[in-house]
């Protein structure tokens, strides 16, 4: 029945639906990566730490707090991205005149303390977290069996996807967002308070992380190293895209997730390394990446 | 060359060190140091961040630990094998990462070196998750047996300083005057018509080369080799050692290794042994924030100020 040239559609449909939703995930860390690297010139590596602090926060809330999936969903990237200001604040901006190298060397500490951390106290195994119930179950298609809660995973992401990205390009805010990231001197001139601006930027960076690790919960086991191994992808993907555009971002992330889960289907030992082969590919052919604007 | 005072007196503390320490904590210094150094010369003197160094370091250890016990290779022959393999991935990935610069350099290299740590985790000839156990020392030169902690001690020793001595030509070699140039003012360099990727990618090869004969090295003292090896904790841990001594000074990853391997052992130890990784984590922050000379860098910062 579900043949179509000798390809197990079922199967396949599968793999693409896996892609995609890693995809989202891709396509919201390597946004905030990109959001935080547009102002500041950082690279965050604590990006996947607060990934996996976002799911140990949901986990936790609705362990102890009794704090519902929906909440959380709202609750933990504010909680996340307050603690993202704190670090900006009083560990980024200390050394923001100093070589970007030491920022970078800063976040990867942050990180293996928040891992470090929740592997002490959870241990390396991994917890699972219920499926908010408005989204158990599922719809059958012609092709495959799609579980609701996936869809939404999808949708989700796209919609905070494109209203950040809709936001940056379209709106007052993001004008000025934009404006310092080609000269932050002359928007200090103008009279805008850039040093704010660089920290609510760098928190909204880090809120985004945080949400991704609430929409993760409830399909990945919530585990400390869930967010280092996802992380490293993430870089892979921001060097294929590049940095210059937000959009870029999100077309990235969302198009490896699916040459990820094609990959997984038609050639499952390549799965895991397919995404730096494709790395490799574009630095060979165009080193700025895909949608990058420098030299 | 000169050598100078300190040198000496350091050499002297390396050949009597054994009696008074334990040797096989002594060779993970060695070895470490190596590895530092190595790294070093990339970071301190060319200025290029790398965070994948740790697949160099693991390609020579599992390189040599196959060879050595499958094909029955000396244990020189097989340290060489190692060397060489991890100069060739060195190669191959130089030429790939020198293209970007900066922070995308740091990405670059930590996503190559992932693609090859998914190799060695499926590749049927690395052991998986086990590794492999059990590497013989084997006889050096057929005779001389290096299952005896000291005589693998000194030969780790003149391993170690050959390869330090690699390094301190090369720093101070024209080469790596031009490296120097290109560290601080590389569009200068550019426009006095040096080609400044293959320099880099010179500088490249020699440091991969080099981890790798300490991860070489490194498997033959612990006759093991495993993933950890090749993990990116390993790539961070390399980085600390370099920063907490002091990057781009000669002694600096020494002091590092030396600090930072002594730490873990302490640590491993005792009570706090669970806390490692966070332990390793605050001294990153530390060090970023209040400390980027190093313990060298600091030192000499405190002689030149009150001594010249």
């Amino acid at each position: 029945m579900a043949e179509f040239l000798g390809i197990n559609l079922f199967g396949l449909f599968g793999q693409l639906l896996v892609g995609l939703i890693n995809g989202s995930f891709y396509a919201l860390l390597s946004l905030g990566l990109a959001i935080i690297f547009g102002l500041l010139k950082i690279i965050n590596f604590a990006q996947g730490a607060i990934y996996m602090l976002g799911a140990f926060l949901a986990y936790l809330a609705l362990q102890y707090l009794g704090i519902s999936y929906w909440a959380a969903l709202i609750v933990v990237p504010l909680v996340v991205g307050l603690l993202g200001i704190l670090m900006e604040r009083f560990l980024i901006r200390p050394i923001a005149n100093e070589d970007h190298l030491y920022s970078l060397l800063l976040t990867f500490g942050v990180a293996l303390v928040l891992q470090g951390l929740f592997t002490h106290l959870f241990g390396s195994s991994g917890m699972s977290y219920p499926i908010p119930e408005a989204f158990s179950g599922g719809i059958k298609l012609p092709f495959m069996y799609l579980p609701n809660y996936r869809a939404w995973i999808v949708v989700a992401s796209l919609v905070v996807c494109v209203g950040t990205w809709w936001m940056i390009e379209k709106t007052k805010l993001g004008a000025y967002l934009r404006a310092g990231t080609e000269n932050p001197a002359l928007m200090q001139a103008f009279g805008i308070n850039v040093p704010l601006m660089v920290t609510l930027t760098f928190g909204f960076g880090v809120a985004l992380a945080g949400f991704a690790g609430v929409m993760a919960a409830p399909v990945y086991s919530v585990s400390p190293d869930m967010g280092s191994n996802l992380l490293i992808v993430v870089f892979a993907i921001v060097v294929i895209g590049g940095m210059g555009s937000i959009g870029g971002a999100i077309i990235t992330g969302l198009g490896m997730g699916i040459v990820e889960g094609l990959t997984k289907y038609f050639y499952p030992e390549a799965s895991n390394t397919v995404i730096f082969l494709v790395m490799v590919i574009v630095l060979l052919i165009k080193p700025a990446g895909l949608f990058g604007k420098e030299a | 060359m000169k050598i100078s005072k300190l040198s000496i007196v350091l050499l002297g503390v390396a050949l009597v060190a054994p009696f008074v320490m334990y040797p096989v904590l002594l060779m993970k210094i060695l070895c470490f140091a190596l590895f530092a150094s190595a790294f070093n010369l990339l970071l301190g003197f060319v200025g290029l961040l790398s965070f994948g160094h740790a697949i160099f370091l693991g390609t020579g250890g599992y390189v040599t630990g196959y060879l050595v016990m499958n094909s029955g290779l000396s244990p020189l022959l097989g340290i060489l094998a190692g060397t060489a393999a991890a100069a060739a991935l060195g190669a191959v990935y130089g030429k790939l990462s020198v293209k970007r610069e900066g922070i995308y350099f740091a990405m670059v290299t930590l996503a190559l070196a992932q693609l090859m740590f998914f190799v060695f985790l499926q590749a049927p000839f690395t052991g998986g998750e086990n590794g492999l156990q059990g590497i013989p020392r084997g006889f050096l030169f057929g005779f001389i047996d290096l299952s005896d902690n000291l005589n693998m001690y000194y030969f780790v020793l003149a391993i170690f300083l050959f390869g330090f001595w690699v390094i301190n030509r090369t720093i101070h070699s024209p080469f790596g005057q031009v490296l120097k140039a290109i560290r601080e003012n590389e569009p200068r360099a550019t426009s006095l018509g040096y080609n400044v990727n293959d320099y880099k990618w010179a500088a490249f090869v020699i440091s991969a080369a080099l981890s790798g004969l300490a991860g070489s090295t490194k498997t033959l003292v612990f006759q093991l080799a495993s993933l950890t090896d090749v993990h990116w904790h390993m790539s961070g841990e390399v980085v600390l050692m370099t920063l907490v001594g002091g990057m781009g000074t000669i002694f600096g990853p020494l002091v590092g290794a030396a600090a930072i391997v002594g730490l873990q052992n302490f640590l491993s130890g005792g009570e706090l042994g669970n806390y490692v990784h966070i332990i390793m984590g605050l001294i990153f922050i530390v060090c970023v924030l209040a400390f980027r000379s190093g313990i060298v860098g600091e030192i000499q910062k405190i002689v030149k100020r009150n001594f010249s």
